[in-house]
C-alpha cells in the first residue's frame, strides 16, 4: 500500500508537497525574522499584560 | 482617556473550581477503584456496573473531561477577563456553560457505568451526549469570543491564543470524530470501519492530549507562572514560536499509536516524523516556563504554588520528550499494549495537568476569598504526598511495561515463546499493586488540599464582583507604520482563530483523506464477511463490557506476536469492524485470532470464572452474561444501520435477521450440551461466544484470496 496510489489520480500532484514544504518554511521564516527584530519595547509591552489588573497581592508587580 | 468602571466575575470562577475540585476526587477515586480492580479481580462482586472495563472509561472520561475539563475553565474564566480587561461576555452563558458541562459529567456517569458506550476510547460517551458537549462548547467559545471583542486591551497576550487554539481545534476533533450512526436513543455506531474508525480515532486521541490537556494548560502556565512568580514570562518571543510551531505539528502526529497496524505505512511513518519534530515546540515551552522562575528560586523554596507549578512543567518536559521516543517503531515495538504507555499518561495527568492544576487552586482560592491560605503546612504534605504519589504510580508501571514486553518476546534456545502470557500476568501483578498505593498517595494528596481549601473559603469573604476600571478601547486611525502581519494579528482574534484552524485543518486533511480514500482501494480480503445478527450483538456486548480496555485485536507482524496468537492483521479484516476494537493495551492477551482458538464450553466457563481456566488470571467473572437474555429488539435497526454504511447484507436481511440470529443460537446452544453445559439459547453469552469464536477467522478459511479491486 503506497500513498502514490491514492494521490496518482490528481492532476499535477507533485506539486503539492513542494507547496507545503514551501507554506510551512516561509511561515515560520518570517515568523523567525519577526521574532528576532520585533521592537523592545513592543515586547515589554505585550508581556507585560497580565500584571495590569488593579488586584491587590504581594507578588503582582514585575520584577525584571 | 476617560477610564471605564466594570467588575470582573469571579462567581464562575469559583463554581468552576468546586467542580474542580469535586471531580478531581471523584475521577481519582474511580481511578484508585479500577487499580485495585486489577489487583484484586474478585472486587467486582460479579456486580457489572462497577467491573473494570465499565468503570475504566469513567476513570478516563472523569479525570480529563470533568477534572481537567473544570480546571481549563477556571483558569480560562479567570485569566481571560483579566488580561481582556472585561467582564465575561454573559453571565448568562457562563451559567449555562457551567451547568451544562457538569450536566454532561453527570450524564457520563450515569451510562458509562451501565455499558453505553461508542466504543472508542476517551470518545466513549453515545450520541446524544456527543451533541449536547458539541453545543456546550459552542457556548464556551461564544462566551470567550463575546468577551475577546470586548476587551480593553488591544494586544491578545499569548495565553489567550493558546484558548482559541483550544476551541477550534477540540471542535472540529470532536466533531469529525463523533460521526455516527444512532440505531436507538443511547445507541450507535462509528461512521467508519476499521483501518478508518482507527486513524480518526487516534487524530482525535492523540490530539484530545494535545488540545485538552496541553494547549490550554499551556495558555494557564503562561499566565499563572508569571503572576504566582510575579516575572514576565522568560521569553515572549519563544512563546509565539512555541504557539505557531505546537499547533503546527500536533496535529499530525495522531498515527503514531497505531505503529506496526494494519495503518498504511506512510500515515505510520508520517506520525513518527512529527513527533520528533514535535519535541522543539514542546520543551521550548517548557524551558519557557521554567525560566520564567530564574531569579526567583527562592520563592520556589516557600511558595506551595510554585512548588506545585515547577514540578507541572518538569512533568511536562519529561513526558514531551518521552512521547517522541515512544513514537520510533523500535521503542513503540517493546512499549505499544504494556503499561509503558500507562506509566507515560500518568506522568502528563498526575504530574502535568495535576499539579498545575493543584498549584491555579492554590493561587486562586485565597485571593477570590480575600484571605491567606489556612494552612502552609498542609499545601506542603500535599505537595510532598502527591510528588510521593507520582513516583510510586509511574515508577512500577514502568517496570511492568519493561518487564511484560522482555517476557512476550522471549525465546528459548529451541525457537519458542518462553512464557505464557498467564505467566507475564502473573509476574507484574504486585507491580500493580504498588501502583494502587501510588494512586492512593495522590488522592490522599487531593483530600488534603480540599479540606486546606474549603478551610480557607470558610475563613475569608468572597468578592463575587472584583471592580476593576481600565480606559476604553479606541479604534486605532491607521496601522503603524510599516506594520509586521504578526503585529496584525495580534489584535485580531477571529482572523487567529481562523488561522488556527486552517493550520489545524491542513495537517488532519493531509493524514485522514488519503485512508478515506483508500476504502476504494484497500486490498479487500475475498473472504472477509459481514458479521451474522447473533455475532453483530456479541459484538456490542463486547463492547458494552469494555473488553478493549484490556485485549487488543491486532497483532503486529512481529515474531513473538505472530509466534503467540497467529497471522498478522491485515487492513481487509477489518473493513465491517463499526467501530474498529483494535484496543491499546494487552492486559489480557490479544483476541484478533481468538476464534476457533477454544471450544465454546471454553469460552463459557471462562466467562463464568476466569481463573478456572487460567489459573491467576487477573480477569474479571462476568456472570452476568450467562444469566441475561439477549435484547434483539434491535437486531433490525442495527442491520439498517450496518446497510446504511455500506455493509453488504443482502436487501430485505433486516427482517429476517432475527431468525438466523435464533438459528445459530441454538447450534450454539447445542454445541454447550455436548460438553455438558445446559443453557438457554437466548442469553447473552451465547452471542459473545458466537462472536469470540468468529474474530479473525475470516482469512484462516481460504488463506490466499488477497485480490486488488
Amino acid at each position: 500500500m503506497k500513498f502514490i496510489n491514492y494521490l496518482q489520480s490528481i492532476a499535477g500532484v507533485g506539486i503539492f508537497p513542494l507547496l507545503s514544504l514551501l507554506i510551512f518554511f516561509i511561515f515560520f521564516i518570517v515568523l523567525g525574522i519577526w521574532a528576532l527584530r520585533v521592537k523592545k519595547e513592543h515586547i515589554l509591552e505585550l508581556e507585560r499584560i497580565p500584571f495590569e489588573d488593579k488586584e491587590s497581592g504581594k507578588n503582582d508587580h514585575p520584577v525584571k | 482617556m476617560e477610564s471605564e468602571k466594570f467588575s470582573y466575575d469571579n462567581r464562575i470562577v469559583k463554581m468552576f473550581a468546586y467542580a474542580t475540585m469535586l471531580w478531581a476526587l471523584v475521577g481519582m477515586l474511580a481511578g484508585l477503584w479500577i487499580a485495585l480492580e486489577m489487583v484484586f479481580p474478585q472486587l467486582n462482586g460479579g456486580i457489572s456496573v462497577i467491573t473494570f472495563g465499565r468503570l475504566r472509561p469513567l476513570h478516563t472520561n472523569a479525570v480529563i473531561f470533568a477534572f481537567v475539563g473544570n480546571g481549563i475553565f477556571m483558569g480560562v474564566y479567570y485569566s481571560l477577563q483579566r488580561l481582556c480587561k472585561a467582564r465575561m461576555f454573559s453571565d448568562t452563558l457562563s451559567k449555562i456553560h457551567f451547568w451544562g458541562w457538569q450536566l454532561i459529567i453527570v450524564s457520563a456517569a450515569l451510562t458509562l457505568p451501565f455499558g453505553i458506550t461508542t466504543g472508542k476510547e476517551y470518545a466513549e460517551l453515545e450520541w446524544p451526549i456527543d451533541i449536547a458537549i458539541a453545543l456546550i462548547w459552542v457556548v464556551f467559545g461564544w462566551n470567550m469570543f463575546g468577551t475577546i471583542l470586548r476587551r480593553r486591551e488591544r494586544h491578545l497576550y499569548v495565553a489567550i491564543w493558546f484558548y482559541i487554539a483550544t476551541f477550534v481545534t477540540v471542535a472540529m476533533l470532536h466533531i469529525v470524530n463523533s460521526f455516527e450512526i444512532p440505531v436507538s436513543f443511547l445507541k450507535s455506531y462509528s461512521w467508519y470501519a476499521g483501518v478508518q474508525d482507527a486513524l480518526v480515532q487516534w487524530w482525535y486521541g492523540h490530539n484530545a492530549v494535545a488540545f485538552f490537556l496541553t494547549t490550554p494548560y499551556l495558555g494557564l502556565m503562561y499566565y499563572f507562572i508569571p503572576k504566582a512568580s510575579g516575572r514576565p514570562v522568560y521569553s515572549y518571543r519563544l512563546s509565539i514560536i512555541h504557539f505557531w510551531a505546537l499547533i503546527f505539528l500536533y496535529i499530525w502526529a495522531g498515527p503514531h499509536h497505531l505503529l506496526y497496524t494494519a495503518l498504511p505505512d506512510w500515515a505510520q511513518s508520517l506520525g513518527v516524523v512529527f513527533s520528533i519534530m514535535l519535541i522543539a515546540p514542546s520543551w521550548g515551552g517548557m524551558i519557557n516556563g521554567l525560566l520564567t522562575l530564574r531569579g526567583a528560586w527562592d520563592k520556589v523554596r516557600e511558595d506551595a504554588v510554585l512548588k506545585f507549578m515547577v514540578v507541572a512543567v518538569t512533568a511536562y518536559g519529561m513526558a514531551t520528550f518521552e512521547g517522541p521516543m515512544l513514537s520510533l517503531k523500535s521503542v513503540n515495538a517493546i512499549s505499544h499494549f504494556t503499561d509503558w504507555t500507562i506509566a507515560h499518561v500518568h506522568v502528563g495527568a498526575l504530574g502535568w495537568n495535576g499539579f498545575l492544576t493543584f498549584g491555579i487552586l492554590y493561587y486562586l482560592i485565597p485571593r477570590l476569598f480575600r484571605t491567606e491560605l489556612y494552612s502552609k503546612k498542609l499545601a506542603n504534605w500535599h505537595f510532598w504526598i502527591g510528588t510521593l504519589g507520582i513516583v510510586f504510580y509511574v515508577v512500577p508501571m514502568y517496570w511492568a511495561g519493561f518487564e511484560q514486553s522482555n517476557m512476550w518476546r522471549k525465546f528459548t534456545p529451541e525457537g519458542q515463546l518462553q512464557y505464557q502470557f498467564i505467566t507475564t500476568v502473573e509476574h507484574i501483578r504486585p507491580l500493580y499493586f504498588l501502583r494502587s498505593l501510588g494512586g492512593c498517595f495522590y488522592l490522599i494528596g487531593a483530600i488534603i488540599m480540599t479540606y486546606n481549601l474549603i478551610k480557607t473559603a470558610k475563613a475569608g469573604s468572597f468578592l463575587a464582583d472584583e471592580e476593576a476600571e481600565a480606559p476604553a478601547l479606541v479604534k486605532l486611525q491607521k496601522p503603524h507604520e510599516g506594520e509586521h502581519w504578526h503585529r496584525w494579528i495580534e489584535r485580531r482574534p477571529v482572523q487567529l482563530m481562523i488561522l488556527s484552524l486552517v493550520v489545524v485543518i491542513i495537517g488532519g486533511a493531509i493524514e485522514i483523506i488519503p485512508t478515506f480514500l483508500v476504502e476504494s482501494n484497500v486490498p479487500t480480503i475475498a473472504s472477509v464477511k459481514p458479521y451474522t445478527p447473533l455475532e453483530l450483538q456479541g459484538r456490542d456486548i463486547y463492547i458494552r463490557e469494555g473488553c478493549y480496555n484490556c485485549h487488543s485485536q491486532m497483532v503486529r507482524p512481529l515474531r513473538h506476536e505472530t509466534a503467540r496468537y497467529g497471522e498478522y492483521s491485515k487492513a481487509g479484516e477489518f473493513v465491517y469492524d463499526h467501530p474498529f476494537q483494535w484496543g491499546s493495551k494487552r492486559t489480557g492477551p490479544d483476541l484478533a485470532r481468538i476464534g476457533g482458538k477454544y471450544p465454546d464450553s471454553w469460552h463459557y466457563n471462562h466467562m463464568l470464572e476466569p481463573s478456572s481456566m487460567s489459573e491467576h488470571s487477573i480477569m474479571p467473572n462476568y456472570p452476568w452474561l450467562l444469566d441475561n437474555s439477549l435484547d434483539t429488539t434491535l437486531t433490525s435497526a442495527k442491520i439498517r444501520a450496518m446497510i446504511t454504511l455500506g455493509v453488504p447484507y443482502p436487501k430485505g436481511y433486516d427482517k429476517i435477521a432475527n431468525s438466523d440470529l435464533r438459528k445459530q443460537s441454538l447450534e450454539i446452544a447445542a454445541r454447550l450440551k455436548k460438553d455438558k453445559i445446559e443453557t438457554g439459547p437466548d442469553k447473552e453469552i451465547i452471542a459473545v461466544i458466537a462472536y469470540l469464536q468468529r474474530i479473525g477467522k475470516d482469512i484462516q478459511t481460504k488463506p490466499d484470496t488477497t485480490i486488488h479491486k
